[in-house]
């Protein structure tokens, strides 16, 4: 390579730099973009799913629709979700008809750490007692704090707001 | 030999009998390499600044996808398919969607066939974006992956509207996709469309003429088309060899073949070829958004008839779609019971960085880097 050729080479790396750094001069000048977190968030987090949640009841607003099938337990690719509920078994004023059993939730346990968002328990389920949370920014130090009870979180939501 | 002595584990020992000529230095080059884009190793033999031979090592980011789509039901191993290939998530979605919908001959509504197209389109554009930046970050261009992402952002901002997350999706469904889009998301996305036109020829100025970028991709890792084929390359890497394969051409699957759209092939076959087919598949992208925005067709976004339980008739079926690292394959087996008998994953990138090998022979350890980066590696997928 020649004396010429070299300088060629430097003029037009210099003339590339040149048309570059127009192109980052101009954007220089626009308003940033960029959203400095956490001073400041986004505004369009709404849209984001966060952690699966128990919804209000629409039927009794003041408690959850779940009826304690299981479907979401079944249908969890990781097995993030566990119905708890316990029987309460009440005497039949007919003494030869069976026993009235009903069924009391005591809880629905989630583990935050294995789900996927996936959606598989919320579209399955039959009654639509659950959703998505707009709760997107959690985050723990410790992973055994990252199990939430789904029904004392509805619970203590429901008894706030009221 | 006192390297020798000290040389490390299995790979490595293996790799030092192999030598012909002793005294030459070895290095790796990752697990934790910033341009290797996740835990890919390479084992390089230096002779001087030139590389002799190279071997990647694979298999740190194995999570068993097959053997758990065994064990797992149908609609429970969805979730896994946007974390094989978490940058075009959407298209392997769409492969393994596909192929239950073909084993089980579910109808898609057309309404849920352009959803599709679009959204995974913008997911194309999404993971070239995130090439381009990446790539240019690769060869010390720091300022290319701040325009990458904000123009990401937008698209990602869409597609959180219907799918509800940002990167690892699980949105299509068989028989269907998950949420309809609303005028929102259409004039969103026709916004979006907009803005990547007026951006696409700033990214030209600003880093495609670049005459110090050229100087680093010109004639730099040229791959035959007889090798590329020979190692089973597709999708960008091949058509940067001029060979005209685009699945969404050759097996035509959905409504592509009713909308038009070029396959951008460039003769060079070195690192800027394929680069140039990135960045005009982007083009081509953004002109199949549009198209499918105005085709747009009413209806439903779900089969009427899809099923809850997913039990296909015994038998198997492969599928396969383009994205944006090639050809994404699903082969699926059935034996008749409520999980898959086999389940293979034909992964784009597998066949792209085995190739590498004989590509960094006898170039220069600085165009290692341009060469590894120009393949578009996403080395989960590699591993799966």
């Amino acid at each position: 390579m020649n004396l010429f050729e070299e300088i060629r080479e430097a003029v037009k790396g210099l003339y590339s730099l040149a048309v570059g750094m127009g192109v980052t001069g101009r954007y220089f000048v626009k308003p940033e973009v960029t959203v400095h977190y956490p001073r400041k968030t986004v505004d369009n987090i709404q849209t984001y799913s966060g952690h699966v949640e128990l919804l209000q009841g629409k039927k009794n607003p003041l408690e959850s629709d779940c009826i304690m099938c299981g479907t979401c337990e079944r249908n969890c690719p990781s097995g993030c979700l566990t119905v708890k509920y316990e029987e309460i078994v009440e005497e039949n004023p007919e003494p030869e008809k069976k026993k009235k059993k009903t069924k009391k939730m005591t809880g629905l346990i989630y583990d935050y750490s294995y789900c996927s968002l996936c959606g598989q328990c919320i579209e399955n389920c039959p009654v639509d007692a659950l959703g998505f949370s707009n709760h997107v920014y959690w985050a723990e130090f410790d992973r055994c704090n990252i199990t939430l009870d789904l029904l004392a979180r509805l619970r203590e939501k429901l008894s706030k707001s009221s | 030999m006192t390297t020798q002595n000290l040389a490390g584990d299995f790979y490595t020992q293996c790799f030092l009998s192999e030598q012909d000529e002793s005294g030459r230095v070895i290095l790796n080059m990752g697990p934790q390499h910033p341009s290797t884009h996740g835990v890919l190793r390479v084992i390089i033999e230096m002779e001087g600044e030139y590389i002799s031979r190279a071997e990647p090592v694979i298999g740190y980011l194995h999570r068993m996808h097959e053997k758990m789509g065994e064990v797992k039901t149908y609609h429970q191993y969805m979730p896994n398919m946007g974390r094989v290939d978490y940058l075009h998530a959407l298209a392997w979605n769409w492969a393994y969607i596909g192929a239950v919908e073909k084993l089980c001959q579910i109808e898609v509504p057309r309404r849920a066939e352009f959803i599709r197209v679009i959204t995974c389109e913008m997911n194309r554009i999404c993971s070239h974006l995130v090439w381009w930046g990446a790539y240019l970050l690769d060869l010390g261009a720091f300022t290319p992956i701040m325009y990458a992402f904000d123009d990401r952002e937008q698209a990602l901002d869409l597609l959180q509207m219907i799918t509800g997350s940002r990167l690892t999706y699980c949105y299509y469904r068989f028989g269907g996709v998950r949420t309809d889009i609303d005028n929102q998301f259409i004039s969103g996305a026709r916004d979006f469309c907009k803005l990547m036109k007026s951006r696409l020829p700033m990214y030209k100025d600003l880093v495609t003429d670049n005459y110090i970028l050229r100087k680093r991709c010109e004639e730099i890792g040229e791959l035959p088309l007889e090798m590329a084929r020979r190692y089973g390359a597709t999708g960008p890497v091949l058509r940067g060899s001029g060979q005209k394969y685009d699945v969404r051409r050759a097996e035509p699957y959905s409504v592509y073949p009713e909308l038009d759209f070029d396959i951008p092939v460039f003769n060079e076959c070195d690192a800027m070829a394929r680069y140039r087919v990135r960045v005009a598949e982007m083009e081509q992208s953004v002109r199949i958004i549009e198209q499918a925005l105005s085709k747009l067709p009413k209806g439903d976004v779900m089969a009427p008839k899809a099923p809850k339980r997913i039990k296909p008739p015994k038998g198997d079926v492969y599928f396969a779609v383009e994205g944006a690292r090639g050809k994404i394959g699903v082969y699926l087996a059935s034996d008749g019971s409520s999980t898959p008998y086999r389940l293979k994953l034909r992964s784009p990138s597998y066949s792209n960085l085995s190739l590498f090998a004989e590509l960094a022979q006898g170039t220069l350890l600085a165009d290692a880097v341009s060469i590894l980066g120009s393949l578009d590696l996403v080395i989960p997928e590699i591993d799966r």
